[in-house]
């Protein structure tokens, strides 16, 4: 089947199975490798992807279904050269090791700093709590994006700071667009049942 | 300075004196934070196939037939292999790193569930999928041996009848330490606690599962393999040991690794088949395993079912410990240990005491369960023998009626005693273990919290304090001692000084997320003066590093650090000597001051480490003897393991109607020497925490008694999320290594080993209202509420 979807602010079309996966499409389609697989059970995170602003497991996402919508990956973070405050928290308070589950923890820190920015520790841990990381054991993931709020609320300060590559649409958390994926969009169902 | 610069936020003035750059940013961060690092899976070649595994359905069975003709009949399968076709190219079975054999694919019988049966190579991922449900395998049901406890009871199941002989399922003996005189200690003493120990089977359970795409050119007879291994060079040679390569055409690539813990160490029979698969198809062949495939197949850990017993005075001197212990070794004897050592390093149970005895005897059994053992960050059995330790020990302080940290500051060994031989011949290099444990207590505030405990207590809540002290033994070799099917446990490294004075090491180790390429630019930066972003760091490639063991156990900075360390200071004598040639002074006459020689007395008159490369490599005689370029290659063979130690201390809260375990606090204070970059080392010690809750509290493979793994997804296997933990709090004391060049100790396994006793003995401590001494991890609501009514059960 014919699939036309918006990824990173680019139209792209595919020739697809109907049943395959919006991770594959990503990832073996359209050369995405940013976005991982980590488990089959939505349970790892590591493949979390924005359909329309919210945060999915896109291992559980058929691509078919992302069809029409609008799809943000890691590669979508930076913009114009710029590093997203995330990416850049994640860096200076050392959110990562390994590297894998840290595209997603970045997507869904963006999500929520984009809906709540100023979150306390127990709110930033709660909505990376379907998500896990063996490496870091997670405090330091709270660091980063405490400091990512921290410099945001900085930029905000002086209205005419606000940077010019912040597009409020981005930020706005509901979808334009009614997407059925409750499964997947439930970030905070995670390894603990 | 740039580097010095590149230190975050709030640490710029930090105190913490490490070595060098210290709490540098790390340099492999720019292209994992743009989804940009490369990890096996996204590996594509032209023309690339994809290969998935049939996997055994049951735990014990002979196979009497396999009919493939449906899979090879679909449009897109290049080619469908079983074991029988293996077989006839001599590659049915391989080697472990234990010197067993393991099926590649089953031949005979299958003798764990997920056992690798049969593979199908197709044109993309779903459709190999999909044809693995056209095989069809016809299999005769045998009983399993589930429980290890009953692997040697007559009559039961003989799993490895493929070993000529053999009539049971026994896999070997091992014993360490002086029996008769740890029974003469035992016989006299005041106090003898013996306590039933269950360490259970866990997994590591990295984010990226295994997998690797394997690409043979037939024309050059050339192997290209990327593989999700903590060590390309020793694959490379088992390959070609194994597989009749020619070990110069192997090129083995492991690129970023999604987290490994020990789980990567092993050769896998899907790294073996997707290289039979390129060889047969000619085109590269990719493998990927799933999340089941990952927690029912490879590499677990633990497994150890153990008695210990402890002897004091009843003063509380501590004057022998014993223990006997039941290992299950799984189908294979699947262990990444050196060769002399099949139980790890477990010889180092008598932790951190000077006691007068020590005996340890042990029996590993074949079961119909996955082959591994040595795995999730365990330094080589090490984690069972301080949880052993730490265990006993709190038993003894329960039975004494003494404060736990009391009673192993009694029994400490002194600083005074390094280095110290301990009863079962190991030789610690150096430890101040007092300061490490006040620190500990000073962080946490033990005595308040003790005065808050009997507060707590009198209103009928469950407080519990949790205290564990270890003593780690990482950095394997030397080589006289220690090596794995033969290859030697040292390391290589190369340094390259470019004419403008930019720097390429080349290390034999590989990074699964310990940030080598930060901490090593940062050793050769410290050793010769080329600021650390200056220096690249290359790894996990054997056709562009030398050769070596790679990244387990803790011993890349043991190991491979020091091997840095001491190439950079053989480029610097060459520096030196060429430098003297410039400033026409005898070497004699030259300080070195990071980063420049001098001559002495006249600091004036001086020559860069650049002025130097670009001398060393341009025009001009050089002094003597001298040849052109400023590189150097060495290879690194450590005279003894480093000794890390720390003092852990856990507050968890219980719930008295639901039995819930919260860990409130857990104060961890470290001590590995000389520190390099203390936000790595901080980041690993989070990390192992974590690990440790998820032992003690939440992980487990299980088993039903057909053998059907029931920790076979990650909603079964329960893995901490951010929600389980809390924030680290961390300290650190240095006692630098004495034999290492640059001081340092490992450290990345450490919180592993010490966090689950600390966790178990702040459990057990909660529970003392209700008279526990001990209950088997992990300590789930539901094993709690048991141990609470009086019936703890220990796992299976």
């Amino acid at each position: 089947m014919h699939v036309t979807m918006n990824v990173n602010g680019e139209e792209v079309t595919g020739e697809i199975e109907g049943r395959l996966l919006l991770i594959h499409f990503l990832r073996d389609h359209l050369g995405l490798t940013g976005t991982h697989w980590g488990c089959d059970t939505s349970n790892c995170g590591t493949c979390v992807v924005w359909l329309d602003g919210e945060p999915v497991k896109s291992c559980t996402v058929l691509a078919a279904m992302a069809g029409g919508h609008e799809v943000r990956t890691v590669e979508g973070l930076e913009r114009d050269g710029e590093l997203d405050p995330v990416q850049r928290g994640f860096m200076e308070c050392h959110g990562l090791q390994c590297g894998f589950c840290t595209p997603g923890m970045m997507m869904t820190a963006r999500a929520l700093l984009d809906r709540n920015p100023d979150p306390s520790e127990g709110e930033i841990r709660e909505a990376i709590s379907g998500q896990i990381c063996r490496c870091t054991g997670y405090a330091s993931i709270v660091r980063s994006v405490r400091w990512a709020a921290a410099h945001e609320a900085a930029d905000r300060e002086p209205a005419d700071h606000e940077p010019a590559d912040r597009e409020p649409a981005d930020h706005e958390p509901a979808p334009q667009k009614p997407v059925v994926l409750e499964p997947a969009t439930d970030v905070t169902s995670g390894a603990t049942p | 300075m740039t580097a010095t610069d590149h230190r975050p936020a709030g640490f710029e003035n930090n105190d913490q004196k490490p070595l060098g750059y210290g709490r540098m940013l790390r340099k492999e961060d720019p292209r994992f934070i743009r989804g940009r690092g490369r990890y096996v899976d996204d590996v594509q070649l032209p023309g690339m196939l994809h290969l998935a595994i049939l996997r055994s359905p049951v735990a014990h069975a002979r196979i009497v037939s396999i009919d493939v003709s449906a899979a090879q009949a679909h449009p897109k399968v290049k080619a469908v292999v079983t074991g029988a076709d293996l077989a006839e190219q001599g590659l049915a079975w391989m080697p472990t790193l234990s010197n067993d054999v393991q099926a590649v694919l089953a031949t005979d019988k299958v003798r764990f569930q997920g056992q690798e049966v049969a593979f199908v190579v197709a044109e993309d991922r779903y459709s190999a999928r999909d044809a693995l449900e056209l095989i069809d395998v016809e299999y005769d049901l045998l009983d399993p041996v589930i429980d290890a406890r009953t692997a040697l009871d007559p009559g039961a199941p003989v799993i490895r009848d493929d070993l000529e002989g053999k009539t049971d399922n026994h896999c070997f003996d091992w014993e360490t330490g002086d029996e008769a005189a740890t029974e003469a200690v035992f016989a006299s003493a005041d106090v003898v606690v013996s306590q039933d120990i269950v360490y259970p089977r866990v997994h590591p359970a990295p984010m990226e599962t295994c997998g690797s795409v394997a690409d043979y050119d037939r024309v050059e007879g050339r192997l290209t393999l990327w593989s999700t291994t903590q060590a390309p060079h020793a694959h490379r040679t088992l390959y070609a040991l194994v597989a009749g390569l020619p070990e110069h055409k192997i090129r083995v690539i492991s690129p970023d690794i999604g987290g490994g813990f020990g789980g990567k160490v092993p050769i896998y029979p899907g790294y073996v088949c997707s290289i039979v698969a390129s060889i047969v198809t000619g085109k590269p062949v990719k493998w990927v395993e799933d999340r089941a495939e990952n927690l029912t197949s490879t590499g677990f850990a633990r497994d150890y079912i153990m008695r210990g017993e402890i002897a004091a005075t009843s003063e509380g001197r501590i004057l022998a410990i014993r223990t006997n212990v039941l290992a299950d070794h799984g189908a294979f004897n699947g262990v990444a240990a050196p060769t002399k050592y099949p139980a790890g390093f477990f010889g180092v149970f008598t932790g951190s005491y000077d006691i007068e005895a020590a005996y340890c005897k042990m029996t590993a059994v074949f079961t119909n369960k996955a082959p591994g053992g040595v795995a999730y960050a365990c330094s080589f059995r090490i984690t069972e023998a301080v949880y052993l330790v730490e265990r006993i020990v709190d038993c003894l302080a329960y039975e004494l009626e003494m404060d736990p940290v009391e009673l192993r500051m009694k029994n400490f060994i002194q600083p005074d005693q390094f280095p110290y031989t301990t009863k079962t011949g190991w030789v610690y290099d150096s430890g101040d273990y007092e300061p490490t444990m006040r620190e500990a207590l000073r962080l946490a505030g033990y005595d308040e919290l003790r005065a808050e405990q009997a507060e707590r207590r009198a209103r009928g809540e469950l407080m519990g304090i949790g205290v564990a002290f270890f003593t780690e033994a990482v950095g394997a070799g030397p080589r006289k001692d220690m090596d794995i099917l033969g290859l030697g446990m040292a390391d290589g490294c190369e340094l390259r000084v470019h004419p403008t004075g930019k720097a390429v090491v080349r290390l034999s180790v590989q990074s699964q997320g310990q940030g080598h390429e930060t901490t090593f630019a940062q050793i050769v930066a410290e050793e010769i003066g080329i600021p650390p972003d200056d220096i690249e760091v290359v790894h996990g490639d054997t056709d562009q590093t030398p050769f070596g063991l790679g990244t387990y156990g803790s011993r890349s900075t043991p190991v491979s650090g020091a091997a840095a360390a001491m190439v950079a200071r053989k480029v610097r004598d060459k520096a030196r000597i060429i430098a003297s040639g410039m400033l026409e002074v005898s070497v004699a006459d030259l300080d070195w001051t990071k980063g420049s020689f001098h001559v002495k007395g006249d600091p004036s008159k001086s020559v860069t480490i650049q002025e130097i490369a670009f001398r060393a490599h341009g025009a001009g005689d050089l002094p003597e003897g001298i040849e052109g370029g400023l590189e150097a290659q060495i290879c690194y063979n450590p005279s003894n393991l480093t000794y890390p130690h720390g003092a852990y201390i856990c507050v968890v809260d219980i719930d008295p109607g639901t039995a819930h375990v919260k860990v409130r606090r857990f104060i961890a204070v470290d001590d590995c020497g000389t520190r390099i970059n203390p936000m790595i080392i901080e980041g690993q010690v989070h990390g192992g925490l974590t690990d440790g809750v998820g032992m003690a509290l939440m992980e487990m493979i299980a088993f039903d008694e057909d053998g059907n793994c029931l920790g076979g997804s990650l909603m079964d296997y329960l893995i901490p999320t951010a929600l389980e933990v809390p924030d680290w709090e961390t300290g650190f004391t240095v006692t630098p290594s004495p034999h290492h060049p640059i001081g340092a100790k490992g450290v990345g396994e450490s919180a592993t080993v010490g966090s689950p006793p600390a966790i178990v003995n702040a459990v057990v401590d909660a529970l003392k209202p209700y008279g526990i001494r001990h209950a088997d991890m992990p300590l789930t609501p539901s094993r709690v509420w048991d141990a609470m009514r009086g019936v703890p059960t220990p796992p299976i």
